[in-house]
């Protein structure tokens, strides 16, 4: 197994780039979600870590690795794809959940469900 | 026949390619990884989901170019936004969208899309309509989102898909 002390200095220069971008725009992300006041605002704050939080972290995982044992070390992308096409399940979910519960209340902050939308609709399907 | 043994050519090859990527670049685990790949190809096959038509293969790379890059320009946006906190007048709102896509493999695409490009997020569709309810962080000009998401993510997912 190789050691990270192997690493030379120009490869650790790189990966902790990286490294920092990555925990920055996590970092940032988090702050975010405390600072931010409002549900839909939430929402936004977490996807830089998500987006390029993930990638960032990812680069410098498979740069090192790939430095360290001479040869492409890339299973790392997998983390990445699904990562990325995961958040939306989630996001959809709580974002729907919170447009469900401020419609109920009759929120005016929110835009007022379609006609054609609703409880009719999900009627429709729930008998297919 | 082929199409009964490969049903999803494209499902095969990314397990294969994904089952080698974990557990090395071997003879042996290619053959186990084909195996697992087709019993899964199978598996999917049974469910008989709406088969996705790819018309224009080129147009992919540019695509996801594309988003790569924009989604590292609202990455730099929104964290500028929360670091300056509330020194700076900022308006989030909903957006509706009416598209004409109605292919679910882009509307998933689509999904992917605006939810991973931090500033956007999708939260409703209404599938009778055709109409998606987005939230933006930054919604100075309605207008430029409105363009951005119907003439540079729709226009090109229409033409790969539809």
């Amino acid at each position: 197994m190789s050691h990270a002390a192997d690493l030379p200095v120009w490869a650790a220069i790189v990966v902790a780039v990286f490294l920092l971008i990555g925990a920055g725009l996590a970092l940032i992300g988090s702050f975010g979600f405390y600072r931010l006041r409002s549900f839909y605002d939430r929402i936004h704050a977490p996807t830089l870590g998500t987006s390029w939080g993930t990638a960032a972290i990812v680069m410098a995982s498979m740069f090192c690795f790939t430095v360290l044992q001479s040869r492409p070390v890339i299973h790392e992308i997998l983390i990445g794809i699904f990562v990325t096409i995961t958040t939306p399940v989630t996001l959809m979910l709580l974002g729907r959940a919170a447009l469900y519960r401020d419609r109920s209340e009759g929120s005016p902050e929110v835009p007022a469900m379609d006609p054609a939308d609703g409880v009719l609709e999900e009627g429709v399907q729930v008998e297919e | 026949m082929i199409s009964r043994i490969f049903p999803y050519p494209l499902l095969i090859a990314s397990l294969v390619v994904m089952w080698m990527l974990l557990a090395g670049f071997t003879p042996g685990q290619l053959l186990v990884g084909i195996g697992v790949a087709l019993v899964a190809a199978q598996g999917l096959a049974a469910l008989q989901p709406a088969k996705p038509r790819l018309r224009r293969w080129d147009l992919l790379p540019k695509l996801v170019i594309i988003v790569l890059y924009d989604i590292v320009r609202s990455n730099i946006a929104v964290a500028r936004i929360i670091l300056e906190g509330s020194k700076r007048e900022r308006k989030s709102g909903f957006l509706t969208i009416p598209l004409d896509l109605r292919d679910p493999t882009a509307l998933a695409i689509l999904a992917v899309i605006l939810t991973s490009t931090p500033g956007t997020a999708w939260l409703d569709y209404n599938s009778a309509r055709g109409t998606l309810l987005l939230h933006v962080f930054d919604l100075v000009d309605e207008a430029e989102w409105f363009d951005l998401i119907k003439n540079r993510y729709e226009h090109m997912l229409l033409e790969i898909f539809e």
